[in-house]
């Protein structure tokens, strides 16, 4: 039984690795303010928001699951609280870490008309933090079986990511302005002043 | 009762979103800002429209857009 | 109300160089409660002399029954072919003051400013502060040098700190202002006719000008007139009567800039000489009496290429915060230049038209929406010249020697 818990915890883990993954690569397109193939830009924001929501589901059940199997000796409060558990407490602090911010994330979001742009865009840098601190998480947490498949994971969602960044930051963003007219002042119309 | 989009222009950098929700209001600039599709120029919503001109205003992410009831 | 002075004053006759000779002018300040002084200038049908031209005791009504409003006098005169509020800041800074202090107890505030150049107030300003003990706390605030500046949300932003540059409205800034108060920003020119208001009465100001235009104003008339200079006169002067106060004509004439930089060009002609300088004496030519602001364009220039000078400057002096004009201002100028050194004059003709629609009413302040009137009265005003450049011709003597091959 306690098997089970810890392979469907596990199981539920890197899936909501892989969301979060999709959702980073999906908020970096989004920001970009490019349509993807298919998907018009208001789509792009729209999967982004839902798949937060999913990977926040996924890692709400990989933290539930993991809580009542006695084997991975997770208390309640090392589901908010980092670095303070008893299993491998750096790399599953990094997990708490995460969902932490997931959870900042997520409120800030749902509360974005009411706390303004500024603020929420200073507050959804965070995803910057977030997403690294689960992948070293799954790296520290999820490899010590040293199954080879765990580590392709890894870099598959790394490789994403990294390929999102790229085609964000090497192609032209929205808005293509004017290019710039050279003006000069008016010479002698205006008598006075 | 008729619903008027308002644009923000300090915030508006024109990505777009409100264009591709409201095509029978808003079409692109030369630089893709939205711009009335109307002659007479208002950016009045249809009646039938009004579901996704809320989630344009919620889904801009300048917070550019504004929706007033008159 | 006083009756020791003669009430033969008018603005220009207001000028003091100190406390003393002002209120020997003029005659002491009287202290009218709030709802009087709201009622005189209801009666007397003052209207902003700042260029919106919006009933000045609907604006007093708006802000005064609100919570702590603040009053702002605007001197930034951020139009460059503008120099009457500087006149008044200089020859009259006790009069403007004096339409502060009342405009402050006219709304029941007790936190003035008073917005304009550093060099105004340095050399004006302080000087006369200095002479006053007004209960009113007036804060004076230097004005960039830029044309958006004086505009009213850009006054209520610099006033809190914050860039000179217009800000989102709705909701418009009497109603939220300075630090979200109920904010009443007046001209300094309708400021200074409250003073004189409140002195000699509303019969007074109505006792000049006309029904819908009473009172007097100040014009600055530049450009190819004999005397270019600040003149004050009635309401519903005629366009031609203005030329002439300033001397007149000193070459033929082809058109008038009425309204300044944002406002619309009226041809010399014997319709648009006649037409009084209100609003409805000048709605057919889409032009408003503005600030008061005539620039007279001779014969001898081409007027496309004065309008391509204009639309630059223009362009240039966006506040860089609103994409259509940002972008739109720019292109419409480059246009305008090709159409006056004939490069391409039909795509440019086309363009300007198509441009004209595109940047009208998209921005946050009225900066695309003046222009666009500018340059779309140009294009009727000068009509034949257009058509000269289509065929690769000028009349004006400067065109033809920049003319492209």
């Amino acid at each position: 039984m306690t098997s089970a818990l810890w392979y469907a915890g596990r199981g539920f883990g890197v899936s909501a690795l892989c969301l979060l993954t999709l959702v980073m690569v999906l908020g970096i397109c989004s920001r970009s303010g490019r349509p993807l193939p298919g998907l018009p830009r208001f789509a792009v924001a729209a999967v982004h928001r839902t798949t937060s929501l999913t990977a926040l589901l996924f890692v709400a059940l990989h933290v539930i699951t993991l809580m009542a199997d006695p084997y991975a000796q997770l208390h309640l409060l090392d589901a908010v609280v980092p670095f303070a558990g008893t299993y491998r407490p750096l790399w599953q602090g990094l997990g708490t870490v995460a969902i932490d911010l997931i959870g900042l994330l997520v409120v800030s979001s749902l509360l974005r008309q009411h706390i303004g742009l500024k603020l929420w865009r200073i507050l959804h840098w965070a995803a910057y933090l977030c997403w690294p601190a689960a992948i070293l998480h799954a790296f520290g947490n999820g490899t010590d079986d040293r199954a080879r498949w765990m580590l392709i994971v890894l870099a598959s969602c790394v490789g994403a990511v990294g390929t999102a960044g790229a085609w964000r930051l090497l192609g032209r963003d929205f808005a293509p302005e004017a290019p710039p007219v050279s003006v000069s002042a008016p010479s002698d119309l205006a008598g006075l002043s | 009762m008729t619903t008027k989009l308002l644009i923000d222009w300090t915030r508006c950098e024109g990505r777009g979103l409100c264009i591709e929700l409201l095509p029978e209001v808003l079409v692109p600039d030369d630089w893709g800002y939205p711009m009335a599709a109307h002659h007479d120029r208002s950016l009045d919503v249809p009646a039938g429209a009004r579901r996704y001109a809320e989630e344009a205003v919620k889904e801009c992410p300048r917070l550019a857009l504004r929706l007033a009831d008159s | 109300m006083t009756d020791v002075i003669s009430p033969a004053h008018g603005l220009m006759a207001a000028r003091a160089s100190s406390l003393a000779e002002h209120l020997a002018a003029v005659g002491p300040l009287p202290r009218p409660t709030a709802d009087e002084l709201v009622q005189l200038v209801a009666d007397a049908g003052l209207t902003g002399r700042g260029g919106a031209g919006f009933p000045s005791s609907r604006k007093l009504t708006a802000v005064g029954g609100q919570r702590s409003p603040v009053v702002i006098a605007n001197g930034a005169e951020g139009e460059p072919a503008s120099s009457k509020d500087r006149a008044l800041l200089t020859l009259a800074p006790h009069l403007v003051l004096d339409g502060l202090v009342l405009a402050g107890r006219g709304v029941g505030s007790r936190a003035a400013y008073l917005y304009a150049p550093e060099a105004l107030l340095s050399k004006a300003i302080r000087p006369a502060l200095a002479q006053r003990r007004d209960k009113l706390p007036i804060t004076l605030v230097a004005s960039p040098d830029t044309f958006v500046a004086g505009q009213e949300t850009a006054v209520v932003a610099a006033v809190q700190g914050l860039r000179a540059v217009p800000t989102n409205t709705p909701p418009p800034t009497y109603v939220r202002g300075v630090k979200g108060r109920a904010t009443l920003v007046h001209n300094v020119e309708t400021l200074a006719q409250l003073a004189l208001i409140a002195r000699y009465g509303a019969a007074w100001f109505r006792a000049r000008g006309t029904e819908d235009d009473p009172g007097t104003r100040l014009l600055t008339i530049s450009g190819s007139v004999r005397r270019p200079n600040v003149y004050e006169v009635a309401g519903g002067t005629t366009l031609g009567e203005a030329i002439s106060s300033a001397g007149g004509a000193s070459e033929p004439l082809q058109a008038v800039l009425v309204g300044g930089y944002h406002g619309g060009w009226v041809p010399w002609t014997s319709d648009g000489v006649r037409s009084p300088l209100t609003r409805a004496g000048l709605s057919e030519y889409e032009a408003h009496p503005g600030a008061g602001v005539l620039i007279a364009l001779p014969t001898r220039r081409c007027g496309l290429e004065a309008t391509a000078e204009i639309a630059a400057y223009l362009a240039g002096q966006n506040a860089g915060q609103c994409g259509p004009c940002r972008n739109g201002l720019p292109t419409l100028a480059s246009h305008l230049r090709d159409l006056a050194r004939g490069k391409d004059a039909a795509y440019a003709h086309d363009e300007i038209l198509r441009l004209v629609g595109v940047v009208d009413g998209r921005g946050a302040c009225h900066h695309p929406t003046g222009t666009a009137r500018m340059v779309r009265t140009a294009l009727r005003t000068f009509r034949s010249e257009v058509d000269h450049h289509l065929h690769r011709q000028c009349t004006g003597l400067r065109g033809a020697r920049e003319w492209h091959r």
